[in-house]
């Protein structure tokens, strides 16, 4: 394989998900712009040199659909020669965009891309583009379906995770973000997002809770009970027949954040950087993908780390920071319980509990926010993990050069 | 006027209307068949193509307007038909009722009594719907209940009239409403007395209607006919299939074919949805699901119901008064259904207060029913006027029956007896509701042991449907006759069991809680067994149960059944489980410690320390072969009950225990189970089973010459010919 290398990086901040979320009344084709237009302005950029532009997105309909990455490439003025296209594969879906253009690159078939994601979801609400694995009954129910919240309890019941335990690491998650905000760690990846006047209408993570403790997450009532009644804990139990009482350990407060936003990540070749005159920031290892267990669906990290390691020839100790999408706190902390991964090499700053989860965008930023922190830290490698819809798992690998 | 149909008329009448009248000519309800089929289908043609004919009303001369299908036709289905057949089958009267609601003449449905399945079906297939006001006039659609969907249209039609959200409900539930409810669901226009339904039927043509179905008009919409991409809709039918899991899990194939016609078919135009319906109700047909559930939870249980095991040539029994001895769960139980279905009571303990709350209990389970609307004080009182509790043994005087409900002892019952026989009427028949001790050592202490026999009812008797009726060695078919003519006054389920140790449903119940505990002993994580025993489709697992009867029951029965060198007697595992449990002071939830702990506030779970005295295996088996288990330790029994002469037919067999104690009933019951693997297969891996854990899973010789012969339990249906109806 060629090597691909990382030029750049950029996201947005992710704004509360909501109608009173800052970037509410942004939508998400302009979220995708003006990630495209700051990478290529803060590079002085000729965009024709670019081969391809692909945006991955968890709810590809609606505003989000019609290949949202085309409409963006035009919108933001790019060259017309730049091709797009649109990625699902549930949240792994940024960082699967970003896999795509490095397997292209990697294959000598493009020279430079951009591969990124974008979610906003406040406005293409979560379940909207619906889809037979979850809203067709003969398919749900043949396959043991069940939300991603009762397979995050299922992990921590079967991991033995109580209640405190999955606090406290969202707890920590608050407080790392807290910390990489009040340090300014993410000042070199955001663009605040401006509104049709051209003003900042967001600079900052604004989901962000800085005061939580275990404490104040104590008193969040668990968030999956009333699903589990409707019959998603026996099949729980149908397809976990060791568990006698599905534990609800998962809240808010513990899960990853609604949130809109945007992130791009600028690949090209070698002989990209010098006809950009870009240096490249770090290289692409190597990546993989990997279905697991649909029922928990949450499990994929573990078992893709280890496929992501192999492609690479890699082991785990090689491996200096991880970045793995906090979608529930069981998630990250079954990951580092299998895989012995010690707590403060992974989610250094936080991650979604604290910040928000972009679902579509998540891949795209958690790679620059580890590659900035392996900047900051000056260490070489990482490896980015996300769990995904219907026991999707995927991982990429870089290492600074 | 000479009449070219058989099960129909029709009246045209000099204002245009023809009437077209349901009359069954063989049976007293109208049931769709086949010639039913024929006959609508002709008529309906005729009613097309005459011109003096401006509007139909469909009614019928029977009390009710139209029962369902004929379902010794759909017994068959599995036996006899291809999935191809079976469509056929299926859309031999979805034509008939789409040729109805697209000819072009408005047609209206007077319906003067109760409309169900089939008959509910044709209704909805007409323009308008009038049903008569009697509450017991109900309608619905309970297909779903015999494993099988409404396959005339009943889903798209009714999902059309008033949408997804709410036919679900009624065709997941197959629940029937009442006319009120009926009209508030919207799946009935009007209600009238019985006798005025076709009056205002006539007012409705006469407001010059559209003849013809809203949706076979333009402009019809629902949100959910787009399907996925109204996602409301769309997540509301997945929020459909994990309900589903919830309330019947993985076994019964027909909810899940429901909700699959509804969500798939409101997509479709008419014709393309009804031939999609009709191709799930070919998967369902052909499935045994169907035919287990049809066979035993309809035929074999009417049949039981209205006495197919009652010796014949023995006159009818009346009965006048009843005499209950033991006013405990039991006896408080049998009073309730004596005085509901008319008789007097005299419900007798060892002093009044005790009989008194006895009587208390049925002032209990009516008050909430009064309270719910459900009955009349005025019946309640009545009803309780009709219970005397007392402890004097002289108000016995002049029962047809007494049912005896004291303490397992022999002693008791005994004197019991005796002091019962005292005062009764020679011709008086005495029961003993004993589940465990033998009826014909019993009898011993009767001066009429001819006279004598077991009447097993189930705890609480006002709930479960079964009565266990136990034959002594002396007892005669007058006593057998009268004890099931008891049973069907009570509406219970009679089956009939030779007297022997456990007698059947006792004895076979019993395999289901060795079961658990062997499991617990090779190693099996205890929330495996429970879990296991509930994915199979038991209510409860057997520790809980074991938990419930306590650990020193089945212990002492064992027991005594080795003492007693009881021929039956075959080795079980999880003994030694129940004895430690003993030893440990766990052996009930009566006694606060058992399989689970029963914290005071909050659920009981199971007792950590199980781990510690069972420790689990490192290797723990799949879900299906501890299902596989269950099944087999209990049909295996059932069939050497059947050997043994204990049972005398399948249908008792499998009735027992699907109404007994809950064997799945997808299954069909404990015999059904065995046609249903194939006898040859369940004797193979009975064989398996054995080897791998013991010889109460070996199957006899005589089982293993039926399955060499390929001999099922129930015989094979005749072929499709034979069925047809003349």
């Amino acid at each position: 394989m060629e090597d691909v290398f990382i030029y750049d990086h950029v996201r947005t901040p992710r704004g509360k998900g909501r109608p009173d979320g800052a970037l509410h009344e942004i939508p998400p084709v302009q979220l995708v712009t003006q990630v495209l237009e700051a990478v290529r302005d803060r590079s002085e950029l000729d965009t024709a040199l670019l081969d391809d532009v692909v945006i991955g997105c968890a709810q590809p309909v609606s505003e989000q659909g019609g290949v949202l990455a085309r409409a963006a490439v035009l919108n933001a003025d790019y060259s017309e020669t730049v091709a797009a296209q649109q990625i699902h594969r549930f949240c792994a879906s940024g960082l699967e965009a970003v896999n795509n253009v490095a397997a292209q690159i990697g294959a000598g078939m493009a020279s430079a891309g951009i591969g990124g994601g974008v979610e906003s979801m406040s406005r293409v609400k979560l379940g909207y583009d619906t889809g037979a694995w979850v809203a067709d009954p003969g398919v749900a129910f043949n396959n043991y379906y069940a939300p991603q919240g009762i397979g995050a309890d299922i992990i921590a019941t079967l991991e033995g995770y109580e209640r405190e335990d999955v606090d406290a690491f969202a707890a920590e998650s608050q407080k790392r973000a807290a910390l990489a905000w009040n340090e300014r760690r993410f000042d070199r990846s955001i663009v605040p997002v401006k509104d049709v006047m051209g003003e900042i209408i967001l600079d900052n993570d604004e989901y962000r809770r800085p005061e939580t403790t275990v404490e104040t997450l104590a008193s969040l009532k668990p968030a999956f009970p009333a699903l589990a009644a409707m019959g998603y804990d026996r099949i729980a139990k149908e397809r976990y027949p060791q568990i006698e009482e599905l534990k609800h350990v998962h809240t808010g407060g513990n899960s990853s954040g609604i949130v809109d936003g945007a992130g791009v990540v600028l690949l090209g070749n070698e002989g990209f950087g010098k006809s950009a005159g870009l240096k490249p920031r770090a290289r692409i290892r190597g990546w993989a993908t990997i279905g697991s267990e649909p029922t928990i669906m949450l499990t994929g990290p573990f078992a893709v780390a280890k496929k992501a390691l192999k492609h690479t020839g890699m082991s785990k100790d090689d491996i200096d920071l991880w970045e793995l999408n906090e979608a529930f706190a069981s998630v990250v902390m079954r990951f580092m319980d299998h895989m012995e991964v010690d707590h403060s090499k992974m989610n250094v700053n936080g991650g979604a509990i604290a910040l928000g989860h972009p679902l579509g965008a998540t891949g795209a930023m958690i790679l620059g926010t580890v590659l900035d922190e392996l900047e900051r830290q000056d260490l070489n490698t990482a490896m980015t993990l996300l769990c995904a819809g219907n026991g999707l798992g995927i991982a990429t690998i870089i290492e600074r050069v | 006027m000479t009449n070219r149909y058989r099960h129909i008329r029709i009246e045209k009448g000099s204002d245009g209307v023809a009437l077209l009248i349901l009359d069954n000519a063989d049976e007293k309800m109208n049931v769709v068949a086949d010639r039913f089929i024929a006959d609508m289908s002709t008529a309906i043609e005729e009613l097309r193509k005459d011109d003096s004919v401006q509007g139909v009303i469909l009614t019928s001369a029977k009390p009710a307007f139209m029962a369902g299908a004929d379902l010794k036709l759909m017994v068959t289905g599995f036996d006899r038909m291809t999935a191809l057949e079976a469509y056929e089958f299926s859309h031999n009267a979805t034509r008939m009722h789409r040729a109805l609601e697209t000819m072009g003449k408005p047609v209206a449905c007077a319906m003067n009594g109760l409309a169900l399945g089939g008959g509910f079906e044709l209704a909805l297939a007409c323009h308008y719907r009038v049903l008569s006001e009697d509450p017991k006039a109900i309608v619905g659609l309970p297909e779903v209940t015999l494993g099988l969907l409404p396959a005339s249209g009943g889903t798209q039609r009714l999902t059309r009239i008033i949408g997804m959200e709410k036919a679900l409900p009624l065709l997941l539930t197959g629940k029937a409403l009442a006319p009120r409810k009926a009209l508030e669901a919207g799946i009935v226009d009007a209600l009238a007395p019985a006798d005025k339904v076709v009056e205002k039927a006539r007012e409705w043509l006469a407001s010059s209607p559209e003849p013809s179905q809203p949706w076979d008009r333009k402009g019809f919409f629902l949100p959910e006919m787009r399907g996925m991409m109204a996602p409301e809709a769309a997540m509301s039918a997945s929020f459909a299939a994990a309900n589903i899991v919830r309330d019947a899990g993985y076994h019964l194939p027909a909810p899940l074919a429901i909700l699959r016609a509804v969500s798939e078919g409101i997509q479709l135009p008419m014709n393309r949805a009804l031939s999609l319906e009709s191709k799930y109700f070919a998967t369902l047909l052909t499935d045994p699901v169907a035919r287990n559930m049809i066979r035993t939870t309809f035929i074999s249980k009417q049949a039981a119901q209205k006495g197919a095991r009652r010796p014949e040539g023995v006159p009818k029994t009346e009965f006048k008064k009843v005499g209950v001895i033991g006013a405990g769960m039991m006896g408080s139980g049998i009073a309730l259904v004596s005085a509901a279905a008319g008789l007097d009571v005299v419900l007798i303990d060892r002093d009044t207060a005790s009989a008194e709350k006895g009587k208390g209990y049925s002032e209990k389970v009516w008050g909430k029913q009064v309270s719910r609307g459900q009955l009349t004080q005025d019946k309640m009182d009545q009803m309780l006027a009709r219970i005397t509790p007392t402890d004097d043994f002289a108000v016995l005087e002049g029962c047809d029956i007494v049912i005896e409900a004291v303490f397992e002892d022999t002693d008791i019952k005994a004197e019991t007896t005796r002091k019962v026989e005292a005062v009764v009427p020679e011709h008086a028949v005495y029961a003993s509701n004993t589940s465990t001790l033998p009826i014909t050592g019993l009898a011993n202490a009767s001066k009429r042991p001819d006279q004598f026999i077991g009447m097993h009812f189930f705890s609480p008797v006002d709930r479960m449907a079964l009565l266990e009726i136990i034959v002594g060695e002396k007892t005669s078919s007058e006593t057998l006759a009268t004890a099931i003519d008891f049973g069907m006054l009570v509406h219970k389920i009679p089956i009939v069991v030779n007297d022997s140790r456990g007698f059947y449903t006792s004895r076979v119940f019993q395999t289901l809680i060795y079961e658990g505990a062997a499991m617990l002993e090779d190693g099996v994580e205890p929330a495996r067994i429970e879990n296991a025993a509930k994915a199979a489709g038991f209510p409860v697992g057997p520790l809980a149960l074991i938990d419930e009867v306590t650990a020193d029951l089945p212990i002492k029965i064992n027991e005594q059944a080795i003492e007693q060198n009881d021929p039956n007697y075959v080795a079980r595992g999880g003994v030694d489980v129940l004895k430690k449990m003993i030893e440990l002071g766990r052996s009930s939830r009566k006694s606060g410690a058992g399989f689970y702990e029963y914290p005071p506030e909050g659920k009981k779970h199971l007792w950590q320390g199980l781990a510690e005295h069972f420790p689990s295996a490192e290797e723990q088996p799949d879900q299906e072969h501890l299902v596989q288990r269950f099944l087999y330790a209990q049909s295996i029994e059932s069939a050497r009950c059947l050997e043994q002469g204990v049972l005398e037919t399948p249908e008792d067999a499998d009735l027992g225990s699907v109404y007994g104690w809950g064997f799945p009933a997808w299954t069909g019951g404990t015999l059904s189970y065995i046609d249903t693997v194939g006898i040859e297969e369940f004797v193979k891996q009975a064989d398996a089973l054995t080897q791998k854990y013991g010889e109460r899973f070996a199957p006899s010789n005589w089982l293993r010459k039926r399955a060499e012969k390929g001999e099922s339990f129930y015989d094979a249906p005749a072929a499709k010919a034979d069925m047809e109806l003349a």
